[in-house]
């Protein structure tokens, strides 16, 4: 039995943890964030230079009661007085994601809640709508992660139309390829983003990737390669590189190419709104750049803060409350489906 | 005591609500669909039937490995969020005691083993006689476990299992996937008389893994929703190619 049946707020019980971050919140009105706990991984993950999926799981596993009592207690909410539980169930890694399902799931049969499934890419959308109260549909989005690249038009709430993705590595993968390959270290987007500060973008010239045939995807593994081709002709030269000029420079390159297809977006659909969000939303050169790129174009520019940029249960929440009022519900038997396309059910 | 059990770390997903002495429900499937599609469908079916409130629960068991790694953590989730929403405890039951528990009472040595792959298997050595315990269990366990749980070597099993055997006397009893995939590796190194368990009795069944946790709930080992995790028996690769490279 609800405890208050009179409250007017839906308030949604979120559950995230498609890669390496344990996340929980509780969201009122897909808006207002009453908390929001992430614990991260990335201690352990860092040792083996990359996300484990199996050390991933396991400690989803160990983690995840304590995560989701922590955004009760934050919240200083109790599961009667949740409307609803949400829960990532693509795309991502999926043992990851099967941890997460399963024990949403299993809080909404034991407290016969609604129980809705998220996509992951839609939460990081929906972001925005956390940051920014006033945002609404219709507007554009470009989506930009360790896992993911794609350029969204955002047609109304929970319907969306991907104009274009990545042929190969996600924009955040380049990253962290190129920062393992210049010594940088894992996670590359943070470290190349502090290290490009001191450094020359014009420095050196790389390619701009482009796929043939299609103006809106992305390619960005024959950047990392020619990064990579650029540091092994130095080595045999004997030639001493410097760091923050490669990572200004690729760096550079790669948010010549968000900024380059996001503006094509805005010239052809007329996008009155565009936003930004995922891990990479938080670089600042690419903030820097899109937000000049909006301005000159007079287009209202939307991005979330850091917090709510990196993987995070409050966007899954803020995208659960419009599945929500629009009556959708997934039943017990949904499974985690690794990749898992947006706009699909 | 009414305990609701889940057992996911094998192949079949299986669900039991046990009350004191008796049963009440137990629902196994062995099909293709996976434990994350089955599992809490399964669950709801049974508290359907049953007219189960759920709050009537005392504690939740669940199988807790090894077994799949992800089969386990499926199981393993599931208890934790029903523990988590209903403020219940867990009981963590090893899967091959649960599956030991197919044969109650029994005098022979019994041995569940799952396939660990490469002619190993996890499996422990158990008898419900009088023998001395390897692991030092309550004296009203019923269960004499001779062998704890572990990751063994097919061939290491069967020499242990000789021993054993020509020590006690005892028939040697073999049930779990690891019998059914080794069979012929079994036949050709086991000396001393044996037999296999019938399709019934040879797979997990949360029935047995409810009936196990009462007993490990009388002996006080329960724990709550937020500590329980699997026992995998086994490091991931990763951590242990890591070992072995720091090692070096």
């Amino acid at each position: 039995m609800r405890q208050n049946e009179a409250h007017t707020d839906i308030r949604i019980l979120a559950i995230e943890s498609s890669c390496d971050e344990t996340a929980a919140a509780v969201v009122a009105n897909g808006r207002k964030v009453l908390s929001n706990v992430i614990s991260s991984q990335i201690d352990i993950h860092t040792l083996y230079g990359g996300v484990v999926p199996e050390i991933a799981s396991r400690k989803h596993i160990e983690r995840i009661n304590q995560v989701v009592q922590q955004a009760l207690d934050d919240a200083q909410m109790s599961l009667d007085e949740m409307d609803a539980v949400a829960v990532t169930y693509g795309p991502g890694l999926v043992g990851a994601l099967l941890v997460g399902v399963a024990e949403a799931k299993a809080i909404a049969w034991a407290k016969n809640l609604p129980f809705i499934g998220v996509h992951h890419i839609e939460g990081h959308i929906s972001a925005n709508y956390i940051e920014h109260p006033d945002l609404e549909p219709p507007f554009g989005c470009l989506v930009v992660s360790g896992g993911h690249t794609h350029l969204v038009r955002v047609k109304d709430y929970g319907e969306y139309e991907i104009l274009g993705k990545t042929a190969d590595d996600a924009a955040g993968e380049a990253f962290d390829k190129v920062a393992r390959a210049i010594g940088l270290g894992y996670p590359g987007g943070p470290k190349i983003d502090k290290a490009a500060r001191s450094g020359d973008p014009l420095a050196i010239e790389f390619p701009h990737g482009k796929v043939r045939g299609s103006e809106y995807d992305f390619s960005f593994s024959g950047l990392k390669s020619a990064v990579l081709n650029y540091l092994n002709d130095k080595k045999m030269k004997g030639v001493q590189i410097r760091t923050e000029d490669v990572a200004a420079s690729f760096q550079k390159s790669v948010v010549d190419v968000l900024v380059g297809h996001s503006e094509a977006a805005i010239r052809e659909y007329g996008f009155r709104k565009f936003a930004i969000a995922g891990g990479v939303a938080s670089n600042s050169a690419l903030r820097e750049a899109m937000e000049a790129m909006c301005r000159k174009r007079q287009v209202e520019f939307y991005r979330p803060s850091p917090i709510l940029c990196t993987d995070n249960a409050a966007m899954i929440g803020a995208a659960a409350y419009y599945e929500y009022i629009k009556g959708v519900r997934s039943d017990w038997s949904l499974n985690a489906i690794p990749n898992l396309k947006l706009g699909e059910r | 005591m009414k305990i609701l059990a889940i057992d996911s770390s094998g192949m079949p997903a299986s669900v039991a609500v046990c009350e004191d002495g008796t049963l009440l429900a137990e629902y196994t499937l062995n099909f293709k669909r996976t434990h994350s599609q089955t599992l809490v469908p399964m669950l709801d079916e049974v508290r359907n039937m049953l007219e189960l409130d759920l709050e009537s629960i005392d504690a939740i068991a669940a199988a807790g490995g090894p077994g799949s790694f992800t089969g386990l953590r499926i199981g393993s989730a599931a208890a934790k969020g029903i523990g988590l929403a209903l403020d219940k405890p867990l009981i963590h039951v090893p899967t091959l005691e649960g599956l030991a528990y197919h044969f109650y009472g029994s005098p022979c040595l019994v041995v569940p083993m799952i396939d660990a792959r490469n002619k190993q298997v996890f499996a422990g050595i158990y008898t419900f006689g009088q023998i001395q315990p390897e692991k030092d269990t309550e004296p009203e366990d019923p269960l004499r476990v001779i062998c704890d749980q572990t990751a063994i070597g097919v061939a290491q099993l069967c020499t242990r299992l000789n021993e054993l055997a020509q020590e006690s006397g005892k028939t040697v009893l073999l049930l779990g996937d690891g019998a059914h995939v080794y069979r012929d590796l079994l036949e050709e190194q086991l000396t001393m008389p044996h037999w296999y368990a019938p399709a019934h009795l040879s797979q997990q069944k949360a029935g047995s893994v409810a009936v196990r946790a009462a007993d490990l709930a009388r002996q006080g080992k329960l724990e709550t929703a937020a500590q329980h995790r699997p026992d995998y028996l086994r490091v991931s690769q990763a951590e242990r190619v890591r070992a072995q490279r720091l090692g070096q």
